[in-house]
């Protein structure tokens, strides 16, 4: 497994993808950090956080279109399947490098937090350093959660393309459930579809709530993802 | 070691291989051979446990590769068709990462160097493994299938892009490596089977029609000895004189080759050889023989034979 994600994390840096990825992220969550902090001379980092999730909605699958989708076109597979390592290994680790990625790129925002905590210290503030932990928990979350719906996506398809494209509409799906939710007349069925949103439970972290209810929601998602995942590559054994 | 009983593997309704047994002893090379088509990369597939059979068993050294596969694989170093590689990486880098990912216990530098040395990738090893011709590639792929030393080596046409100076080397190390290992290659290159197979198993249409040595193939498949000969002289008196001689059996003549030049099919007495007997009559009369040679058949025509069917025809069913 751990060969897998040392291989992954090597992939990434030797390609542009993942330097294209970390300068996205980067470029974004200034970009945010300006018009929600710097322009108006606030330290709540919230609303920063919150439109981060559409960026990583749509940059994570840039980030996953290859993991096993690109196996297959160039045959790999036949190598990491043939190989004494369990799917579950491979696809933990091709997880395990994505996230790797993901990590290093949001650290900038904790870049951004010590930068603000300076500046309001020295203005005789107190900077939040509980809620952005709360903030900070939600992202990585988040792009866990991302990670494991597009390299599932990934495994259903030989094309980067597809691969990329599909996530995006899927993670789009998975947003528009409280969208959805509100055009439902059926009560019960509208909480149902409420209670499965991504985006709701995510807008807590960033209001500085860190609740375990969320945290097991998300973490319930990867599980499922990875799972199917890891199915879909067995089941393709007995096409 | 590798044990195969009756797989037999769908593709929907398409059967692509149908109860197919064998067994490859240690130190032995099995040749896989087969029309395009026929099988037998899906038969390597599933050896391998990339694929899974939809019926029968596949045991590597006595292990089931369904029942416990990472302990098979293990022991399964393996070629597919198109060499496994990460263009991204350098051979060096892309050897580590099979290392570890095969969980070798070896000394790594000197077991990829010795590995290196053997496929002769010495020279490449810095380098991007998207710039490399095909037959580095190929011999890349080789040395990735021989990491950790597996028992069992499959490979699957090791010899495809290759120039005919690496071809004799790469063969030359499949057979040093066959006296240890047990390795299956398959080809539908005939006299690379021939020159490297202790046995052949010619598969056609995802079914097995012959398992055995190249020359027992040969000889039970050449059910007669004919002799064929071409001599310049008048065809009739040609033909009298080789009917006169004692050892012969029965004769056709054929067409006219050239002017003046006829061809002789000659089936001679059972364990008797009538050649230098031919000679000597056409030399006293002054009768060049312009050709003789026997009929056996050559690994092309059992090929042939086999897979186009004449085969059931002649012998009646399977062999």
């Amino acid at each position: 497994m751990l060969a897998v994600t040392k291989r992954e994390i090597r992939a990434y840096f030797t390609s542009p993808l993942g330097y294209v990825f970390l300068a996205a992220f980067c470029g974004f969550s200034g970009l945010f950090l300006w018009l929600n902090c710097l322009s108006v001379g606030s330290a709540v980092m919230g609303g920063t956080f919150q439109l981060m999730f559409f960026v990583n909605m749509i940059l994570i699958p840039v980030l996953t279109m290859r993991t096993l989708a690109d196996d297959k076109r160039r045959k790999t597979d036949q190598l990491t399947l043939t190989s004494p390592v369990s799917v579950f290994g491979i696809v933990a680790g091709k997880f395990l490098g994505a996230f790797f990625v993901f990590v290093c790129a949001s650290v900038v925002m904790l870049i951004y937090g010590v930068f603000l905590s300076v500046a309001v210290t020295q203005s005789n503030g107190r900077f939040d350093w509980g809620s952005f932990w709360g903030y900070y928990a939600g992202l990585i979350l988040i792009g866990a959660v991302f990670i494991s719906i597009g390299i599932f996506i990934s495994s259903l398809t030989e094309s980067q393309m597809i691969s990329a494209v599909g996530s995006i509409g899927v993670n789009i799906v998975v947003c528009l459930f409280d969208v959805i939710s509100a055009y439902i007349s059926n009560e019960t069925l509208a909480k149902i579809i409420d209670s499965l949103s991504v985006f709701y439970k995510y807008s807590e972290f960033t209001q500085g709530i860190f609740s375990l209810k969320n945290t097991v929601f998300f973490l319930s998602i990867i599980v499922v993802f990875v799972f199917l995942t890891v199915r879909v590559i067995e089941r393709r054994r007995y096409a | 070691m590798i044990e195969v009983n009756n797989l037999c593997k769908n593709y929907g309704s398409k059967r692509a291989v149908q109860n197919i047994s064998f067994t490859a002893n240690n130190g032995e090379i099995l040749g896989f051979l087969g029309p395009n088509g026929a099988g037998k990369s899906t038969t390597m597939n599933i050896l391998t446990g990339y694929l899974s059979a939809t019926s029968g068993q596949v045991l590597i050294n006595g292990v089931d590769i369904l029942e416990s596969p990472s302990e098979a694989k293990k022991n399964i170093g393996y070629l597919p068709e198109i060499p496994p590689l990460y263009p991204d990486m350098t051979v060096d880098e892309y050897l580590n990462f099979v290392y570890d990912l095969k969980k070798c216990k070896l000394p790594k530098r000197s077991h990829l160097g010795e590995i290196c040395e053997l496929s002769r990738i010495d020279d490449v090893r810095k380098r991007v493994i998207r710039n490399l011709s095909k037959g580095y590639r190929q011999r890349v792929g080789l040395a990735q299938s021989l990491v950790g030393n597996p028992k069992v080596l499959i490979l699957d046409e090791p010899t495809v892009g290759l120039d005919p100076k690496q071809i004799i080397e790469i063969r030359s190390l499949i057979k040093k490596l066959g006296k240890n290992h047990t390795v299956i290659l398959s080809s539908h290159i005939l006299p690379e089977v021939q020159a490297v197979c202790d046995r052949i198993t010619v598969i056609d249409k995802g079914r097995l029609i012959a398992n055995d040595t190249a020359e027992n193939l040969s000889h039970s498949l050449s059910a007669d000895r004919k002799l064929c000969v071409q001599i310049e002289g008048p065809a009739k008196e040609v033909k009298s004189l080789l009917s006169s001689i004692t050892g012969v059996q029965e004769l056709y003549e054929g067409k006219a080759v050239e002017k003046n030049v006829t061809e002789y099919e000659i089936l001679p007495k059972e364990d008797c050889d009538i050649r230098r007997e031919i000679f000597k009559r056409m030399a006293e009369r002054n009768y060049p023989i312009l050709l003789m040679r026997s009929s056996e058949l050559t690994l092309e025509e059992i090929f042939l034979k086999l897979t186009t069917g004449d085969f059931y025809g002649e012998n009646g069913g399977e062999k």
